[in-house]
């Protein structure tokens, strides 16, 4: 599949104004052919706007789109060469999987020994070529789900749209779908773009994340790139989950006051640092139970509740001045209103000035 | 005081049922505890909802009895067991103010006014909601919604067991932990049996000290959090509990332990010895990611997998590897070097568990500290 598919797209200075609201601002990015992009943002961030002017089911207001250079912001969907997979499953529910898969083929007039070829390749990779005669809405939702990524995938789209396509699955079936789409990807020249709320499921699909917040783009870049070295506080909270602890501090030319209660020295790191007031910033995962090194910073908290997902628990402390989440592996036992110590790790710490702009990342104080 | 127990408990939604699967629920015998605070976990279509609505009344199961303290209430209505719910979406009046719908079901029963007042504070003290008392229930968020809701449930003192039905779906993600957190207080203050229907394993593990785990309309395992990680009873567990979930391969006995392709396990006398017992072929050995040693450097000792790709995930990496013809996945901590082209495993003997049939097998002299 694909071979005429070397195609680039490029968003810029793209904005979408309704009725005086704002839906979408100065976004200029450039997908590269065979990428896998993540769009990353809260609800109402844009990424459904942002998806749909990329699709040509709406008109930005602003800016223009290029399709391996072409200016294609008038071009309508049809002539566009896309296909989109939304949250909900869409499907015609009065015909079978097979003609449902097939129907992007036949709007093509695609002969139908290559109907036939297609079809059948793209059931196999997704599994359900043993329900191609049934109808969509005898099935239970990961095949409906499928089936609509059947179809999208069927044809030889230059870009896939994905809309939070998991979001109405159980989990399970998310963790197997994710991978599947992961690999599926590998294999072709297509740009794909997939929207989602959760900073995990950015993670796990890998490829490039844009970050957006408030129909802005924050941060565009390689996703393990972004994670670990965030721009600014909010691209840093987008893209944690648990968010990243953030305890207000100040710097000065010996130590580090937290909220004026806790005190430790500057490493060299930090002391590069000019003095003054900043936001700190450490990962849930980086806190321990016990200390990892001479330095790490014992604080005394209280548990107030621990939240486990099956294979982590999550516990959230706090003291008289500010509260922490902890991420750590495997299930452990509490009490609400607990003591407890844990270890905050000085040298991962993130530091932000007072605007929310990143002044140092641990992963750049580790590597030097 | 309400133990309710699930007695021999079935149920065939078809008038004919004969074989096992004619049946959403296949016979169980089951307590909930007087006062316990319990999930009721599994996929779509395991039977959850069905076993919910005949705890509720609003079904009444084919096969067996519900017992409520004993007494049966297979034919007793909803409305008449004591029992409260809260559904997905918040059940309140949107004409009343937040004092009226909590008091509305104390009202109903004719509950002379004083007494309402004074439970009614009670209540909303306990949820936090006493500042909105006045306010109309049309504009509340969500979540105080759906805390008027848990109210409603707890404002009768006649109410015995609470059950929730995927309390959380539509609360703000930021604001569920907050809602979690009260609903643990919440039990611990009104000593109320509470069972909470879901499929999400975060919101089952937050909220229970035991779980069942449901699959194929069973009860495949009722244990801790921590025993549903750390000894899974089935195979399923093990599986639907964590992500990623355990890997689980199939496997034949040989001699000294069991195999697959090339590859040869070990395993302890005792447990050679009660595998050969059983005739059943269906033999698969099971751990968990984040309990597979990697080694640092290649040892002969270990097994050598091919790595074939890295996940990156932050705040751990996943390797997908290959050992003979089966792929494994081991959680690797952030800072723990990543293998390059071949990695090198072993299986720590406490976390290499045995399956036949899908249940667990243990051999059991060695109690191992009541798995605690």
């Amino acid at each position: 599949m694909g071979e005429y598919n070397n195609m680039s797209l490029v968003l810029e200075n793209l904005g979408y104004v309704v009725e005086g609201e704002t839906y979408l601002a100065d976004i200029n990015l450039k997908l590269e052919p065979g990428s896998f992009n993540v769009l990353l943002g809260r609800t109402l961030a844009g990424k459904t706007s942002l998806m749909r002017i990329m699709a040509g089911l709406d008109k930005p207001t602003s800016g223009n789109i290029y399709m391996d250079g072409q200016d294609v912001t008038n071009v309508s969907v049809q002539k566009r060469n896309i296909s989109m997979v939304y949250q909900q499953f869409i499907n015609y529910p009065n015909l079978t999987v097979r003609e449902n898969i097939a129907s992007p083929l036949r709007i093509a007039k695609t002969k139908e020994s290559e109907i036939i070829r297609r079809v059948n390749e793209t059931a196999a990779i997704l599994q359900i070529e043993p329900f191609l005669d049934r109808h969509p809405l005898e099935l239970s939702g990961g095949q409906q789900q499928r089936c609509s990524m059947a179809r999208a995938l069927v044809k030889d789209a230059s870009i896939i749209l994905f809309d939070e396509p998991l979001v109405n699955l159980d989990y399970k079936l998310r963790e197997e779908l994710r991978a599947e789409l992961r690999d599926l990807f590998k294999e072709r020249n297509a740009i794909a773009v997939y929207a989602t709320t959760e900073p995990n499921e950015a993670m796990a699909l890998g490829g490039v994340t844009t970050l957006l917040h408030e129909g802005r783009v924050i941060q565009s870049g390689v996703s393990t790139k972004v994670y670990r070295q965030p721009i600014n506080i909010e691209a840093a909270k987008l893209y944690s989950e648990p968010a990243i602890n953030l305890i207000p501090g100040r710097l000065s030319n010996s130590e580090v006051t937290f909220d004026e209660t806790v005190h430790f020295p500057l490493d060299h790191e930090l002391s590069k640092i000019p003095a003054g007031d900043y936001v700190f910033g450490v990962l849930p995962s980086h806190i321990g139970l016990v200390p990892n090194r001479d330095d790490d910073l014992e604080l005394s908290m209280r548990m107030e509740l621990a939240e486990i997902s099956g294979s982590e628990t999550y516990m959230h402390v706090v003291n008289d001045h500010f509260n922490l989440v902890i991420q750590l592996s495997g299930v452990i036992n509490y009490h609400i209103g607990d003591p407890i110590k844990v270890y905050l790790p000085t040298h991962k710490l993130f530091v932000f000035d007072q605007a929310g702009n990143t002044i140092q990342t641990p992963s750049q104080a580790i590597t030097r | 005081m309400a133990e309710i127990h699930l007695k021999s408990l079935a149920h065939s939604y078809s008038k004919d049922a004969s074989k096992p699967s004619d049946y959403a629920i296949r016979e169980m015998d089951h307590v909930w505890e007087h006062g316990g605070a319990y999930a009721l976990l599994g996929p779509s279509g395991c039977g959850k909802s069905t076993l919910l609505n005949i705890m509720s009344g609003l079904l009444s199961p084919s096969d067996g009895k519900v017992l409520f303290d004993g007494v049966e209430v297979n034919d007793i209505p909803p409305e008449d067991r004591n029992i409260a719910q809260v559904f997905q979406f918040p059940v309140i009046y949107d004409s009343m103010t937040v004092f009226d719908n909590l008091a509305f079901p104390l009202r109903n029963m004719k509950t002379p006014e004083v007494q309402v007042q004074s439970r009614v504070h009670e209540i909303a003290e306990a949820l936090e909601l006493t500042p909105l008392l006045k306010k109309n229930a049309s504009n509340l968020t969500a979540d105080e919604k759906q805390k008027v809701s848990m109210g409603r449930g707890l404002v009768r003192s006649d109410v015995s067991a609470i059950l929730f039905d995927e309390p959380l779906t539509v609360i703000d993600p930021q604001l569920k932990w907050k809602l979690r957190r009260k609903l643990k207080q919440i039990h611990e203050q009104f000593n109320i049996t509470m069972v909470y229907v879901t499929h999400d394993q975060l919101e089952a593990s937050t909220f229970a000290e035991k779980i069942a785990v449901m699959y194929g309309g069973q009860i495949v395992q009722f244990g801790t959090p921590r025993e549903l990680f750390e000894r899974p009873n089935h195979a399923f567990v093990g599986y639907f509990i964590g992500s990623p979930g355990m890997n689980l391969v199939e496997v034949e006995r040989c001699n000294g332990g069991v195999k697959f392709s090339e590859t040869k396990v070990t395993l302890e006398p005792a447990m050679i010895e009660l595998l050969a017992k059983m005739p059943s072929k269906n033999v698969k050995i099971g751990i968990r990611p984040e309990f597979i040693h990697v080694w640092d450097e290649p040892n002969s000792d270990a097994f050598c997998c091919d790595l074939l790709h890295v996940e990156d995930l932050g705040t751990y990496k996943i390797l997908n590897m290959k050992l003979d013809d089966q792929e494994l996945k081991v959680r690797l901590d952030e800072d723990r070097k990543v293998p390059k082209g071949k990695v090198y495993i072993s299986f720590p003997e406490q976390w290499l568990k045995v399956y036949v049939d899908e249940y667990l097998v243990e051999v059991p002299a060695q109690q191992e500290g009541e798995n605690a």
